[in-house]
């Protein structure tokens, strides 16, 4: 007879996460345990100048004395921060890092991932640097970039090669003691990109930062610092993955960007970590903290695609501090199974003049909750700021969840603040509609979802925009409601 | 091409047809007529193929084939097409994108490779052209805004792309201004031919006048108490519903 929800269920389960495989290279592992010596043993791993052991060092000292975050909506078992272990490196990353002198297993590995190197190399609009577990193993185009003076390379190779950069920005946009997360990546971060665009350089190509968890019991904790010099442009992309296992991965990153007058950062993540099996065992916790500082006439862009990870905690904000400057978020968050995810963003308006949009798109299936968290804070000195928020919910059966949590703070009379919200089911009729037009049901839902989402991904660069339809496809297989 | 033996459908326990015959021949136009409640709707969906409702008896062959074991869109496939007396909306997606998507998962059950964008363009803008459809209407999202005339227009539209074997219009006259209601009409009768087949569902006669029917039924309680010529439609518009209800046992 017809193919009903208890098929499509069947046949979801079928389906496993794609990328769920462990690539068995050696890796050099620290014990596990967080004190002192381990962060001063991670910074003397990779090298590092005294200013930054330091740095970490006093990062460690405040997130000892800070406690966990418990006001998002979101419920888990707090990760025991003893039983993971801080640093874990493929043994085989050639210190020059030119593609081909690549571990052919690490090779074997971006090929599984879709991610054909040989392919990156020859195509000339991404250049990407690509980061397992701990550190990063390849950054292609260094030398197409350098023409133009733009760096993109690894953090750890800029801590090394453009300290003044580095030193000088770290840290201002996402203190060390900013929260939690923050001051713990602070504190051990291994890796992660580095990117300086120069006054006035458009960036001729998207810029890509490729992150994959592959050992167990370890924690990634990537940092990324995107300086963009006055008048510049750049357009920037990061995806990730991870392989399916039992335990829960921590993975608490740092992304920190800098739009200086005039400059525009257009930043995109597509974010597919393992989001645990559907009893909601395993997975990967995503506690995030991304924001960016625009000076006068900037603007930064950030939209995002999540799907993955077991929990999400995550708000990329913008700081609009110059007059007349921009900040955008777009987001499309899909739950599916017990995943939970507590996103949003902060638009801080600071600038007379200042303008935020902020479309979010959440859909949930399953037995998931999605929570939208906003904050718009126009402050007294922001003269004529103006903000847009419209926040929508798309819901799959009736076991899941979608929450809103708008937070309108306005201190100066000028301000024109706007907010929508809407919460929508995926009907029968819409499904039996489709369906009387040929068009079966999980392809149906695929186009509902593409409808809903469509603001967002409209936004996403062409080969991205792709990539997450097919992703929101498979991340919301068999949940028809 | 459709045969109809002694149907009988509930939703809910509830009985809704009481035992339907019918047979289309290909080329024919057949009306079905009835008051509010007698089950025309039902019959319509029943023939699609919606989950709410359960066949309790009686069969429905398409073609020769059993349709009640087929999903609704195994059945648009083989070329039945139901314009909706309430087209649903789906934001965000356009009119061309969804046609494009149905047109390819046609083509995909024939073993066809997708429509070529250039010649799938081309076969939107003849088909708007020929139901006087504006091209701006085709980029706005699936029903999201349309007007009732709009939106059954768009119902037309989309089976003019289709071009079906049988096409159920369901109440397509309802909440039509005259002037909207002849150009549907009109764009109905230019695709009518000798192979296609169509089911016309509606409470009143006037649509009658612009697309003629063949045959016409009269649907009361679940089940069909009269059938004629067009002449019927008339008689039922100066006599009322009452006349044939009486033909019901007391």
């Amino acid at each position: 007879m017809a193919y009903t929800e208890d098929d499509l269920k069947k046949e979801l389960e079928t389906k496993e996460y794609e990328y769920g495989f462990y690539t068995d290279f050696k890796s050099d592992t620290f014990p596990i345990g967080l004190n002192e010596d381990i962060v001063r043993a991670i910074s003397k791993k990779k090298d590092e100048p005294e200013w930054m052991t330091n740095w970490r060092l006093e990062a460690f000292r405040e997130w000892e004395k800070m406690i966990e975050p418990e006001w998002a909506n979101v419920h888990y078992k707090k990760p025991d921060f003893q039983a993971i272990s801080y640093y874990s490196a493929p043994q085989t990353v050639d210190p020059n890092k030119t593609l081909d002198d690549v571990d052919p297993d690490l090779l074997a590995m971006y090929k599984k991932l879709g991610i054909s190197v040989d392919e990156q190399k020859k195509m000339n609009n991404v250049a990407m640097d690509i980061v397992v577990d701990s550190v990063s193993v390849a950054t292609t185009f260094k030398k197409t970039l350098g023409e133009k003076g733009i760096i993109f390379m690894s953090i750890s190779d800029a801590i090394k090669e453009h300290p003044e950069l580095v030193k000088k920005y770290l840290g201002t946009v996402v203190p060390q003691k900013d929260n939690f997360y923050a001051a713990l990546n602070s504190a051990v971060f291994s890796d992660g990109s580095f990117c300086y665009i120069p006054k006035g350089v458009k960036c001729p190509m998207e810029l890509s930062t490729y992150f994959r968890i592959n050992q167990a019991g370890t924690g990634q904790f990537e940092r990324t610092l995107l300086v963009a010099d006055e008048g510049s442009y750049v357009s920037y992309l990061e995806g990730c993955t991870a392989p399916s296992r039992d335990e829960n991965q921590l993975h608490a990153a740092v992304v920190e960007l800098i739009a200086l007058d005039d400059a525009e950062i257009k930043y995109s993540t597509v974010q597919n970590w393992y989001p645990g099996n559907k009893e909601g065992k395993g997975g990967v916790y995503n506690f995030v903290t991304k924001r960016g500082i625009c000076e006068k006439n900037a603007k930064i862009s950030w939209t995002q695609v999540e799907t993955g990870s077991a929990v999400t905690w995550k708000y990329p904000s913008c700081i609009l501090k110059g007059d007349n400057s921009i900040g955008e978020f777009y987001s499309i968050a899909v739950t599916n199974n017990f995943q939970q995810a507590d996103t949003g963003t902060k638009m801080i308006h600071l600038g007379k003049n200042t303008k935020s949009t902020i479309i979010s798109k959440g859909i949930s299936a399953g037995k998931s909750q999605n929570s939208y968290r906003g904050l718009v804070q126009i402050n007294s000195r922001a003269d004529n700021a103006r903000n847009f928020s419209q926040c929508d919910s798309l819901l799959m059966g009736n076991e899941c969840g979608a929450h809103t949590f708008p937070y309108i703070e306005v201190k100066n009379k000028t301000a024109q603040v706007e907010h929508e919200a809407t919460t929508s089911k995926i009907g029968e009729d819409q499904i039996f509609y489709c369906n009387q037009r040929g068009i079966d049901t999980e392809k149906a839902i695929a186009l509902i979802v593409n409808g809903f989402s469509k603001e967002v991904l409209n936004n996403l660069p062409m080969e991205f925009a792709v990539e997450a339809q097919k992703l929101l496809e498979i991340s919301l297989e068999g949940s028809v409601g | 091409m459709l045969k109809i033996k002694n149907l009988q459908a509930n939703i809910e326990d509830k009985e809704i047809l009481k035992g339907i015959n019918l047979e289309i021949n290909p080329g024919e136009v057949h009306a079905i007529m009835g008051p509010n409640g007698s089950g025309k709707s039902t019959l319509s969906s029943v023939i699609a193929g919606k989950e709410e409702y359960t066949m309790t008896g009686g069969e429905i062959l398409f073609e020769g084939e059993d349709l009640s074991e087929l999903d609704p869109e195994e059945r648009a496939h083989k070329g039945i097409f139901l314009s909706f007396q309430y087209p649903v909306e789906i934001p965000g997606v356009s009119v061309t994108n969804f046609m494009k998507a149905s047109i390819n998962a046609h083509r995909k059950a024939q073993g066809l490779a997708d429509m070529p964008a250039k010649d799938l363009l081309k076969m939107i803008r003849d088909k708007s052209e020929l139901l006087e459809i504006d091209r701006k209407f085709l980029s706005r999202s699936l029903n999201q805004g349309f007007s009732g005339g709009e939106k059954k227009r768009n119902e037309i539209f989309q089976m003019a792309m289709l071009n079906p074997k049988l096409a159920i219009l369901d109440e397509t006259d309802s909440g039509l201004d005259i002037d909207a209601l002849k150009v549907v009409a009109n764009g109905v009768n230019k695709l009518r031919s000798a192979d296609n087949s169509v089911l016309l569902i509606t409470h009143y006669q006037r649509l009658l006048d612009y697309i003629v029917p063949d045959f016409v039924h009269v649907m009361v309680d679940g089940k069909i108490v009269k059938s004629g010529t067009k002449e019927l439609a008339y008689e039922l518009e100066e006599r009322g519903y009452d006349w044939v209800k009486p033909e019901k046992t007391v």
